[in-house]
Parts: C-alpha cells; structure tokens; sequence
C-alpha cells in the first residue's frame, strides 16, 4: 500500500525551506517510510536535530519534536531516551553539525550504545551558513572559506561511527532510494546506537562552487565515488581506491544502556533501606 | 506521637544530592570538576536505587543538553559543575530559557577566570550566573549560607524551575560545598513540592499561556505532541520572524520572572531595623558578615546585614528599606566587586557603599568586616 506522507508530516509548516534540488527531502520520505513500514506511532517518536539546513527537518514532522543548538542534539537525545527509554528517538543533523560542532558528542554516543538512530544528511558543505568547509568537504573542493580548494582531509562518517563503536553503520546516496530505504529501516530495526551517512547533495553551494551541475549532474557525480559493498570482493583495491562503500556496512550485536541500567535498578531493588 | 527528626553530618555537596532526590530529580548528567564532583558521585549512587537514572556526560555542553532533554521528556533534572563548566554550558542555559524547559544547574563556585584556583572558595560566577549567555533572560539563582540551607534550597530550586518553566541556578561556594554540617534530612511529605503545571486539553499550543505567563508542559510521549525549538517562535512553538511575536515571545520570559517574582524572592535580615551600618552579603561570605555585626553591636554599634538568599531575582523593596537609614553599606564577596554593581543600582549613591574584595582562595574573615565596619 502507497504510504500516506501526510500522516507523518505537519501540512501547514509546508513550504519547506529546502532549495531545489536540495537532497534532503529524499532523506525525510525515507524516513518516513521506514517509520511508516514499521508502523511506529507519532506519538512514540521523538525527533531531535541541531542547527542547519538538515536540521530543520523536525519542524516538518508530526512527531514530539526538538530543534536544539549547533551540534548538540545527540546530548538532548540521550537525556530525551534516558528518561523515556520506550520512545523511539531519532537524531538528524548535517556533516557540520555532526561532525565538526558535535564531534565529541558524535563519538560518546556511538561509545555507549544506547538505542537510538542517527542519520547524518552528508552534503559536504555548511549549507545553512552559505557553503563554507565542513568536515567532510572533499579534498581540493572549493567552499567559501575554502576559496582556492580544501587543502584538509575528510573524515569518513562511517570509520568514524565504526571505530568509536556503533553497532550499526550503513551508507547510502539520495539518488539510490531503494538502497536509501533499506539502510534506513535496518537502522530503525536495529537495537543499539545506529549511523547512517545519507548523502545528500548541496547544488546551491557546493553544487555551484564546484561547477558540479544541477543536483541530477550532482549524483551522478556521487555516484562515481562509490561502490556497492556486496561488490567488495569482486572489486580490485584499485578499483575502490578513493571511493566509499555504500549499504550496510557494520552491524553487531553490544549490551544496550538502557537496558543494562534497568538491570542495574533491577539488582539494587530493595538495597535502599538497607543503606 | 513525633516522629524522630533524621538529623545527619553531611558536606554540602552531600546535601544538595539528598535535596534534590526530595524534590524528586530523576535524572542527572554531569562532567568531574572541583569543588561539585561529590554531587555527581552521590546521585551515581543514589539514583538507580529511587528509579533515576545517573550518567557521566563527555563534557559539561552535553550535560546540560541531557538534562534539558530528560527535562522535556517529563523527568526533573539536573546537572552540577564549576566555572569553567559553567562557562561551557552557557549557550544551552539559554537553550532552557529561551524554549523554557525547567532544570538545575548547581555551580560551586571556584576562582576564576580560567582554571583559576580548583579547591579554593569563590564567589566569581556571580555575574556570569546572571549575564553569561547571550540574550535577554530570566535569571534565578539561590545562593546557601550553611549545609542545611544547602538541602532546603535544593529542594526550592526544583520548586522555582518546574513553577517558572526555566532553569535554576543553585550557586554554592566551595566551603559551603564542603564543610561538614548538621542537616536535618526532611521527607517528601514534609516539604513543599512543586511539579511543572501540564495542558489539560488538546489542541494544546506549547506557549500558550495565561494570567501567570507561565505555559503549561507535558512531557514527551504523554499524548501531546509540540515542537520546540531556541528559534524566536509564537504560541505554537513553531520558529517565527514576525517583529510583534518576536518581541512579545522575547519580553514574556522576562515578564513571567518578574510577575511572579514574589513567590520566589527569598531574602534574610539580620538587625536591620535600626541599623547605621548596613552589611550586604551572600553566600559563606554572609556568615562571616553575621558574625561581625553581632560584634559591632556588643560594642554598640548598630550594624545589620541584609542577605538575599535568591541573588536574582532580589528583593530590591527589602533592600532600599534595609538601607534606608545607613550611612553606609558594606558588600563584601569572594570577588572583585561583582554583586556590590547591583547593590549600587538598588540603593543608589545617596553614601558610601564599599566593597571588601578577596580573590586569594580564602574565606573573607569576621575581623576583616568587623574591621570595615568601625572604620
Ligand atoms: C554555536 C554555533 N556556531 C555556529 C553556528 C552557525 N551555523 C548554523 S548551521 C551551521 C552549519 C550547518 O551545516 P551542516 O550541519 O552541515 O548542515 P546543512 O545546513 O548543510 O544541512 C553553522 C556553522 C551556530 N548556529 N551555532
Ligand atoms: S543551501 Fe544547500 S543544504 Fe541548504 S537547503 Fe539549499 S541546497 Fe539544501
């Protein structure tokens, strides 16, 4: 059955602010759709962001909502899932917002498993503050404050994620829904701290400065610097050589905080009095 | 027949923690930092066994960030640090103001600026409690002479936070911290308890408010769903750059504060009635102040102090009264002169207000007011 959009969106917020062309509007049907497949309530969901194009996207969902500081919105969540631990709490935000401004909070987070679902919207660029360098601006691209190219290296969202202990890290590109689709409800399955590096494209800044084209010429660009990862093996190092692995990258199985604190509760049940 | 009063020797850190489990804290989010780190080790402690929940934040911007989002998700919360962890979580204390989201922030005070002197008194946060982020806000701070005080005002804080819908500051010095006092431990049963006022009916507009200024709060997942956000924004909740709304939204959480401010003021005078000499003095600096007045009048000289137990908002009516008939006032503080600006602004320039200032790391000593005092 066609999923009705307007059951998840605040139709009177509508328009949105998001530029032609801007990727992440695909990445809200595709949350969407996987809160919709998985017949989540509006009621039990809780949706954070922090500043910037990206994160505006809670204005548009009718779910109980946060729009936070710059970067800081994985703390909000973990505060919001500690108390409520039966919400189900989603956290979105940009490259910058997540990786620059919110990088520590990005690592502890993924350090202590506790369940909720991360979804970076990747454009490589500050969109909100007009296409200044972010964390994750390829190297020799151009950005405002980048004006003769990017002379840093990139982190990787999902080495990153991997390496401070996610237990599920996955990659996908706006253009590839039904991959997009897929990595984000295996997410949204998962128990534990989730990553998900949605790329998504900036054809206002990132788009123009670069001479990349329109946001279509954009993901074709993108597609070009990725590899699906079932085709790991068959690909020669030189051939993944400078490109990303898209799909479901990381996934395990680690004691859940939540949980674990219940039964920490559990084992002192009765122990106060006897103080 | 009377039940026995639970009386025990506890720091004030201790206090506090005891406190603020009273006042029914359920959740705290903290970073390690001199002279507060009792506080955290306590609640880690205490609260799994009540039902809470306690965890250690990566730095003190995410600590405040938790409680604010425990907060918004219908849990009390708190945090406690110290200067420079105060200095960090400046932006999201006026994240709480703005979105108006109830909370504590206990700060024991150490010398700054910077590192400064990690074990040592102060009383140098005292302006960056009132102007330290950016914007206009409503600032509450209580301010505790003794461990007693220390569990009572805990407790009011929580009270003042859920009532105003904002966040509180509980601004205790490092002896007050820890020094070792009698307190007598109070039930819930036996302390007021103030819980944050929720909407009855939907639809429910998150900023509408009433006669109070004071907007209801449900927490998340209770059946109301709202958004919020630090953007200007209208009754909905929703981000607005409208002029009129904006600066409506921008004056009403100021004006809820002063509305109400007579339920929340708290203030002490001691020989006030017909005192020449008039002492203004908080924290454990106030102690020292009481001390030295009761010498002065042994010697026949009318002193009296003046204590605002809730540094913002004071009483400003008390204090012109206080002052009414000194000839001179005297504010000492374990600063440079932070508090003695907002004496100044109350009482005016009528005669001498003279600060006594002492950022050494130690506590300002009775003969050293007595002293100013009979000069
Ligand atoms: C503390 C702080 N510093 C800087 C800013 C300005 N700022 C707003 S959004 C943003 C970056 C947005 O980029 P990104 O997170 O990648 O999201 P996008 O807009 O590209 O979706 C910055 C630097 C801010 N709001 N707060
Ligand atoms: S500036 Fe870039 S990131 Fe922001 S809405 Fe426009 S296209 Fe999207």
């Amino acid at each position: 059955m066609a999923v009705n959009y307007f059951n998840y969106l605040r139709k009177e917020k509508m328009p949105h602010i998001w530029c032609a062309g801007c990727g992440h509007g695909m990445i809200v049907k595709s949350i969407i759709r996987a809160i919709d497949k998985l017949g989540w309530k509006n009621d039990e969901i809780a949706l954070v962001s922090g500043i910037g194009c990206s994160s505006r996207t809670p204005g548009y969902l009718d779910f109980h909502t946060l729009h936070t500081t710059h970067g800081r919105a994985l703390a909000f969540a973990t505060g919001i899932k500690l108390a409520k631990p039966n919400l189900k709490v989603i956290v979105v935000g940009g490259d910058g917002d997540m990786m620059a401004i919110g990088g520590n909070h990005f690592i502890h987070a993924c350090r202590r498993n506790i369940d909720m679902k991360l979804i970076v919207y990747n454009n490589n660029i500050y969109g909100m503050t007009g296409g200044q360098a972010s964390p994750t601006t390829l190297t020799d691209a151009k950005a405002t404050t980048a004006p003769y190219g990017f002379l840093e290296e990139p982190f990787d969202v999902c080495n990153m994620a991997i390496a401070s202990g996610a237990t599920f890290v996955g990659r996908a590109l706006d253009l590839d829904v039904p991959l997009m689709d897929r990595v984000i409800l295996e997410s949204f399955k998962h128990k534990g701290f989730s990553v998900v590096d949605a790329w998504s494209q900036c054809p206002t800044y990132f788009g123009r400065f670069n001479k990349w084209g329109s946001a279509s010429e954009m993901m074709e660009r993108y597609k070009q610097i990725i590899y699906n990862i079932r085709q790991k093996d068959q690909l020669s190092e030189e051939e993944k050589k400078g490109k990303y692995p898209v799909g479901i990258l990381h996934q395990i199985e680690r004691n859940e905080f939540c949980e674990r604190y219940q039964k920490l509760r559990d084992t002192l049940k009765g122990k106060e009095e006897a103080e | 027949m009377q039940e026995k009063k639970n009386i025990k020797f506890l720091s004030g850190n201790e206090a506090c923690g005891e406190g603020a489990i009273v006042a029914g804290c359920r959740f705290f989010g903290g970073y390690p930092i001199s002279p507060s780190s009792e506080i955290a080790e306590f609640m880690s402690k205490r609260l799994p066994l009540v039902g809470g929940t306690f965890i250690q934040m990566e730095d003190e911007i995410a600590s405040i960030g938790a409680i604010l989002g425990a907060s918004l998700a219908g849990v009390k919360s708190m945090t406690a640090t110290s200067g420079p962890g105060l200095s960090l979580m400046q932006e999201n204390i006026g994240f709480g103001a703005m979105a108006e989201i109830p909370t504590v922030i206990v700060d024991v005070m150490r010398g700054g600026p910077s590192t400064g002197n990690p074990t040592g008194p102060s009383q140098s946060d005292v302006m960056a409690i009132r102007w330290g982020t950016h914007g206009d806000y409503p600032a509450v701070a209580l301010c505790p002479e003794s461990v007693n005080e220390v569990f009572l005002l805990t407790i009011e804080a929580f009270n003042i936070a859920e009532f105003l819908r904002t966040p509180v500051v509980l601004a205790m010095d490092e002896i007050t911290a820890h020094m070792r006092e009698k307190v007598e431990l109070l039930k819930e049963s036996d302390v007021k308890i103030v819980n944050r006022k929720k909407p009855e009916k939907m639809p429910y507009l998150p900023y509408e408010y009433g006669e109070d200024l004071i907007p209801p709060l449900p927490g998340y997942g209770e059946g109301f769903r709202f958004h919020v956000t630090g953007l200007n924004h209208d009754k909905t909740g929703f981000p607005t750059n409208k002029s009129e709304l904006m600066e409506e939204g921008n004056r009403r959480i100021m004006e809820k504060l002063d509305k109400n401010k007579d339920k929340v003021i708290k203030h002490e005078e001691f020989m006030t009635e017909d005192c020449d000499i008039l002492v203004v003095a908080y924290g454990s600096s106030a102690r020292a102040a009481k001390r030295a007045v009761r010498t002065a009048r042994e010697k026949g000289i009318k002193a009296g102090l003046f204590r605002p137990i809730t540094l913002y908002p004071l009483s400003e009516k008390a204090l012109q009264k206080a002052a009414g008939k000194a000839k001179k006032v005297i504010v000492p503080e374990m600063n440079l002169g932070q508090y003695i600006l907002i004496v100044e602004r109350v009482i005016g320039h009528g005669f001498p207000i003279i600060g006594i200032n002492q950022v050494d790391g130690e506590p300002i000593s009775p003969s050293k007011i007595l002293s100013k005092i009979e000069e």
